[in-house]
């Protein structure tokens, strides 16, 4: 089903998930390290990164930040804590999506399911052009001018969400849902640290966003440009 | 652990305090000292003053008395009397036998001084008070010296009055200092007494302020101790028990924090092997139908009790989280009977539990957390109470209120106070199956977190009834 590289120091915690998530149908490579994942990373990329934040030496942050400096590839973590540092430091480095620690095989597969899928579905309709910016609904990219930018597969999709339909505001409930196929006890936060990073690659100035607008106690929306 | 004083509502304490006391004494002491002194002195300067005027007064008559004698004929008569008379000033009666002249005002001569002097050879004064002021009488025996150079009684008796107005004036002058030498000391005494008090009570002052501020949980309160008298002995005293009292509280605060790192450490150490454990449950579950029997039951405990423990885990983590103050909320736009709604589907509660709520009620609150209070409230009225539950949401433009009624046989007497504490379980005889016995902290500190309260009681008619008061509009982070 998905290359997996699962990057987590605790010998039977490698062993047990990679059991069970090859029963999902996926395929797991393991580093005990994060220095040695960040080197099976370089010589095959995989679908997914399931990455431990608790790591002896480069602790997890610093893993996901190398990783995002070179690629676009999703991160899923798994916190130890379901601390608010954990998790905001995880996103802010970078990260997709969290799940925390003990758990289940199958949450886990579902969340690497869904991530999957943000990639993939590509739309019938055209590109849509707003400003300098053109959103290419078909081919799933995205240009600044002339510049393709390298968004992540989070990203993107909540960027195609937003700009479905410009000006209508749309909650973080309900990003959770269409991006992250979250029920209602998704974390908001997963949604404003993901737009925070795609206004830093879409927007000319992030703090005065014209793209992505936020809407005070309501969610946000796209546009109107 | 802040308590607040009890108010006074005795006397003024202007009134009763140590400072009142002191200024009254120290008071008492001076006016009385100078009180005595310059009475003191007034009466013995009045005595003097009185006596020399007498004197003078005895000695100018006498003198001239004497100096009229050689020009007496013996017997005399008025005339030799009037010479007498007209020798002295002021009023006088000159007397010998049956004779008698006068002049002036001589009313105030009494029959106790003509005793005195009848055939007598001394002087005698009398002061007498009459209508118009203090006398002095003085009666006089005229002696004559006879052939054989004795002294003798001529008969002859001279009775002055001469008036001592002058002296009264004098002695009440005196007096009139001595009133006001004491009244004078009276100022001077109270603001002696001030100062005294102020010395004495500034350090009882800073001592009171000190002991308040330590009473406040400032453990560092000091007094700065000066001098070398009792107070300063008194502040080192203070000061050596403040510190003794600071260490101590130190220590347990150091140990009650160690042990709650420890409890953090320790769930946090379980989960390892827990996500392990977890990890192999799941795949052992899915092969339940291809195990013999036996095994299939041992798995299954297994199993139930991988479950178990996580959730205990979980719940040790979040009080420990709550503990060491990492816990905030995250506020966001919520609408509550969603929420509800959501949190009864997901567990499969829809059947037992009634939502009784207007349709829309939004709130800025924290949804997960909401979810936590709600699921915790709602699965503890399954567990102890009857269906059906109750679920009611209602409002106002400050608060949003949550009720969770059960239809049980509700709390026992007494048994809400300790309902909150952690791993406190209501019926002991439940044993194991009702959860961590976190559950309830957990929705307690959930609330206070919000800054909402929460109270446990009962429900007229019903059972248990749990109300929750939460803020409804805090800003959004």
């Amino acid at each position: 089903m998905a290359q997996i590289l699962l990057i987590e120091d605790d010998q039977s915690i490698r062993t047990s998930l990679a059991l069970a998530l090859g029963r999902h149908g996926h395929e797991i490579r393991e580093a005990g390290t994060g220095e040695d994942g960040l080197r099976m990373l370089a010589s095959a990329e995989p679908d997914v990164v399931v990455l431990d934040l608790m790591l002896p030496g480069m602790d997890g942050f610093e893993v996901c930040r190398r990783i995002r400096a070179k690629s676009a590839v999703p991160v899923i973590m798994l916190t130890a804590r379901g601390d608010d540092f954990d998790v905001v430091g995880g996103l802010e480095a970078g990260a997709d999506d969290y799940v925390i620690k003990p758990v289940q095989p199958r949450v886990l597969d579902a969340r690497i399911r869904a991530v999957l899928r943000r990639g993939t579905f590509a739309e019938q309709t055209q590109s849509g052009r707003y400003r300098d910016l053109t959103i290419d609904r078909a081919a799933l990219t995205v240009t600044k001018g002339d510049q393709q930018l390298a968004l992540t597969p989070t990203e993107l999709r909540v960027l195609l969400e937003l700009s479905r339909s410009p000006g209508q505001v749309l909650s973080r409930m309900q990003l959770l849902e269409l991006v992250w196929e979250y029920d209602y006890l998704g974390d908001s936060r997963l949604v404003d640290n993901c737009v925070q990073r795609l206004r830093a690659k879409i927007e000319d100035e992030p703090a005065r966003p014209v793209f992505v607008q936020t809407v005070r106690g309501f969610g946000y929306r796209f546009g109107p440009v | 652990m802040r308590r607040r004083a009890p108010r006074d509502v005795r006397a003024p304490r202007a009134l009763r305090g140590l400072r009142a006391r002191l200024i009254a004494a120290c008071v008492a002491v001076a006016v009385l000292a100078a009180a005595t002194a310059s009475w003191a002195s007034a009466a013995s300067a009045s005595n003097s003053l009185l006596r020399s005027t007498q004197q003078r007064i005895a000695e100018t008559a006498a003198r001239r008395i004497t100096d009229t004698a050689p020009a007496l004929v013996y017997p005399p008569d008025t005339d030799d009397l009037r010479k007498i008379r007209d020798a002295l000033d002021g009023p006088v009666v000159v007397t010998y036998e049956s004779l008698r002249v006068h002049a002036g005002e001589t009313a105030a001569i009494t029959e106790q001084l003509r005793t005195a002097v009848h055939g007598g050879e001394h002087l005698a004064l009398q002061r007498v008070d009459s209508a118009t002021g203090m006398k002095l009488l003085v009666g006089v025996p005229v002696l004559i010296t006879g052939v054989d150079g004795q002294q003798r009684p001529s008969g002859i008796e001279v009775y002055l009055v001469r008036d001592l107005g002058d002296v009264v004036r004098q002695v009440n002058a005196l007096t009139r200092n001595a009133i006001w030498t004491s009244a004078l000391a009276l100022p001077v005494a109270v603001l002696l007494a001030l100062l005294a008090a102020r010395g004495v009570l500034r350090p009882v002052r800073e001592l009171r302020g000190t002991a308040r501020k330590l009473a406040a949980g400032d453990l560092d309160a000091r007094l700065r101790p000066s001098g070398a008298d009792e107070l300063a002995e008194l502040a080192t005293t203070f000061n050596d028990t403040a510190a003794s009292l600071q260490s101590s509280i130190s220590e347990l605060a150091r140990m009650e924090a160690d042990s709650r790192r420890f409890v953090a450490d320790v769930a946090h150490e379980l989960r390892t092997p827990l996500t392990t454990l977890t990890s192999v449950a799941e795949m052992l579950e899915e092969d339940l139908e291809r195990m013999p029997s036996d095994a299939r039951a041992s798995i299954e405990l297994a199993i139930a009790e991988t479950r178990r423990l996580t959730s205990l885990v979980e719940d040790l983590m979040e009080i420990a989280r709550f503990d060491a103050g990492a816990a905030q909320p995250h506020l966001e736009r919520v609408d509550m009977p969603g929420v509800v709604r959501e949190c009864l589907r997901s567990r499969s509660w829809t059947e037992q539990v009634r939502l009784d709520s207007p349709e829309e009620l939004a709130a800025v609150l924290d949804r997960r957390r909401l979810d936590v209070i709600v699921a915790n409230l709602v699965g503890n009225a399954l567990r102890h109470g009857e269906p059906p539950v109750v679920v009611r949401l209602s409002a106002d433009e400050q608060e949003v209120h949550l009720e969770v009624i059960d239809n049980g046989p509700g709390l026992p007497e007494g048994g809400a106070a300790q309902l909150f504490d952690r791993f406190y379980k209501a019926d002991s005889s439940r044993g194991r199956s009702a959860g961590s016995g976190l559950g309830m902290a957990i929705t307690a500190e959930n609330v206070w977190l919000h800054g909402g309260t929460i109270e446990a009681g009962n429900a007229d008619g019903a059972g248990a009834r749990f109300a929750v008061r939460l803020p409804r509009w805090s800003e959004e982070t």
